[in-house]
């Protein structure tokens, strides 16, 4: 992506400034209180905590990168979580041998990845066939999928799964936290099919002037689909984290996690308007936020008081990326207006 | 088709929300003969006011080709406040200043977004979404975070006030209350604002598109701005209509709203790449969700449901005219 910019070298891309950001507010935090945010237990925790969100968060970069926005991502999660939830509390129970419920676990998470799968693709004809603006595709759609969540359980969490379930959001592999691991792999993929794919350049293509890519025979259908599908996919994922780690399952969990997933992709310098986005600066993005929040949990600041500094960081960000020092990418934000 | 309807009629996204409104009530009707009545229609209206003026606010947004979310913190955080300072010093304010007071905060918080977005040239989703947790934490932190029962004496004065109240003949209870005006006003004032002013043309003319609005001469800077602060005044209205009438202040309350209320405007025809946008369809589209969220049980489904239905009811809303327009399009090529 930066070798075709000629104005730009890497330092002066957002993706420097992130990092730069994550390592201070981190050295910032260990500074202030070093016992307990260095401790092992704290970053652990932290480890555990950050991917739900993040890969909602990668969800969302994908379809950022069109130029789209999904706001079902946390309705899919929990649609999905639902019903893998009730398979595993109606046809296993918390005693059933584990092997057997190893196999219900499998058949449980297809049917959530195959929901997450269904319901982007519904969000992707939306938007791709009847031609419906992203942002009211996916609000409906969201308030649909968070319907039925609602109606399958009737508003109320679903528990009582048996303990293999667990393994998912709380054990290790090879000393990293499985939902870490989960996070690395999928934002690995992403950064290759986004980087390395005739795919991933077409949505960048498409992101960057839709009517070009038309006119350069993209198949943007096609395309739309797939993504809106990848993100869906993604959002099950996320879906299958909240739900080991809650050990529960219910239509309004996570429900700040849409404000924050948005945040963190705009944070980690995609470009709401489309065409331009790394997922290495979501990452940075996903770090800085969860350095700051466990640090000010530490200090004692309350939770009102960090969605004010989430706020207020976007803002910031927003204003520093577009105004001050990336004039280059102003042209093209007008332009989409 | 010409003549007795206007031009466009049958395929308006206002006749076809005044079709479904005029179905639900019907099938309402079949299945609790009660619902047909004074009360029902009391109770809706009731229920129009704080989403409706939010609704009116959301739709200038959406003409000028913007989207705000933070409409409803703006709301809360307005109303809130007032409620705190009133209280702490001057309990016995009267309640057109306690009003004006909100109205004017409202106002204040709806000039950070116009600079954010006006000046600074931000899209207006992200500066929004931003400000939206800006304004809440602010509030919670800061002002208070506790729900406060015992309003000023005037503010629970002003929720008693009715226009009309009554018993019907089987015995059941209705009124509307004076707060009911306050819809009426604003929309007069909008219609006025939108219909009969330059500023209104250049509100559509801005949504149409910025770049040809700006070298027609209009002040692009000046008409964002003047849009978010009239925005927020209307939000601090809302706000402490809703804190008046729920006769507590809740700085928990409001927040997470706004999406539906955008969903109303948006049932009523206004689309989001802006530069449609009509205060009947708007209206109708407020009267449709209000309805569904307050009746669905009525017509036999039960409210577990709720979402589902209003999610349906945007898609297919805005699906239906999105899809012929393509048809049309595919037609005339």
């Amino acid at each position: 992506m930066t070798s075709n910019r000629k104005t730009s070298t890497w330092r002066q891309a957002p993706e420097f400034r992130l990092a730069i950001i994550a390592v201070v507010v981190f050295a910032f935090m260990g500074m202030l209180s070093p016992e307990r945010f260095l401790s092992e237990q704290n970053l652990t925790s932290m480890a555990f905590q950050f991917p739900e969100f993040a890969i909602l968060a990668l969800a969302i970069t994908l379809v950022m990168m069109t130029g789209g926005i999904d706001l079902s991502v946390v309705g899919i999660a929990n649609l999905s979580a639902v019903v893998a939830a009730l398979i595993l509390t109606e046809f296993v129970g918390p005693d059933l041998p584990t092997q057997a419920s190893l196999l219900w676990l499998g058949f449980a998470l297809g049917a959530s990845l195959l929901i997450g799968a269904v319901t982007g693709l519904l969000n992707g004809a939306l938007v791709a066939f009847l031609g419906l603006p992203p942002i009211l595709a996916t609000l409906g759609a969201g308030l649909v999928f968070t319907g039925l969540a609602i109606a399958l359980t009737g508003g109320s969490a679903v528990m009582g799964f048996p303990e293999v379930v667990a393994v998912i959001g709380n054990t290790q592999v090879l000393g990293l936290p499985t939902p870490l691991l989960i996070f690395i792999l999928l934002a690995m993929a992403l950064h290759l099919l986004m980087t390395r794919t005739a795919f991933g350049i077409r949505i960048s293509m498409f992101g960057t002037n839709p009517l070009a890519a038309l006119y350069a025979a993209v198949d943007v259908k096609d395309m739309l689909l797939k993504v809106y599908m990848l993100s869906g996919l993604f959002a099950s994922v996320a879906g299958m984290v909240i739900m080991s780690r809650a050990n529960s399952a219910k239509a309004d969990y996570g429900s700040s996690y849409l404000l924050l997933s948005v945040l963190i992709a705009v944070l980690g310098g995609v470009n709401p308007y489309g065409g331009y986005g790394r997922v290495i600066g979501v990452v940075f993005a996903v770090l800085s936020m969860q350095f700051l929040s466990s640090g000010l949990n530490m200090l004692q600041v309350s939770n009102f008081a960090r969605e004010l500094i989430w706020g207020a960081l976007l803002l910031f960000v927003m204003t520093t990326n577009t105004t001050f020092l990336n004039k280059f990418r102003l042209p093209l934000a007008l332009h989409k207006k | 088709m010409n003549g007795f309807f206007p031009a466009g009629f049958f395929t308006r996204n206002e006749t076809l929300v005044a079709l479904v409104i005029l179905g639900f009530s019907c099938i309402a009707t079949v299945s609790d003969p009660n619902f047909l009545s004074i009360t029902t229609v009391s109770d809706i209206l009731r229920a129009s006011i704080v989403l409706g003026i939010l609704a009116v606010a959301a739709m200038l947004v959406l003409i000028s080709g913007g989207i705000d979310v933070s409409f409803t913190a703006v709301a809360v955080s307005a109303m809130y406040m007032t409620t705190t300072f009133t209280l702490a010093y001057w309990p016995e304010m009267p309640w057109p200043l306690i009003f004006l007071l909100s109205i004017c905060l409202g106002g204040l918080l709806g000039a950070i977004n116009g600079i954010f977005i006006a000046w600074l040239k931000l899209p207006t989703l992200i500066v929004t979404l931003g400000t939206l947790s800006v304004f809440r934490g602010f509030l919670l932190t800061f002002v208070g975070s506790q729900r406060i029962s015992a309003l000023p004496p005037d503010m629970r004065g002003f929720s008693r006030l009715m226009v009309a109240r009554g018993t019907t003949e089987g015995g059941s209870f209705y009124a509307l209350p004076l707060a009911f005006v306050a819809l009426v006003f604003v929309i007069l004032l909008t219609w006025f604002l939108l219909n009969h002013t330059m500023l209104g043309r250049s509100i559509y003319a801005l949504g149409g598109s910025v770049e040809s609005a700006r070298r027609i001469g209009i002040n692009v800077l000046r008409i964002q701005f003047f849009i978010y602060v009239y925005v927020g005044m209307l939000a601090g209205l809302a706000g402490i209509i809703h804190g008046s009438m729920s006769r507590m202040a809740d700085p928990f309350s409001l927040v997470g709203q706004e999406l539906s209320v955008i969903a109303a405007v948006v049932l009523g025809g206004a689309r989001l790449v802006g530069g449609y946008g009509t205060l009947t369809g708007t209206l109708l589209g407020v009267a449709l969700i209000v309805l569904v969220q307050n009746s669905l049980i009525v017509v036999g489904i039960p409210s577990t449901w709720q979402s589902v239905a209003i999610g349906l009811l945007i898609l297919i809303g805005t699906g239906v005219p999105a899809w012929q327009a393509k048809k049309a399009a595919a037609e005339a090529a």
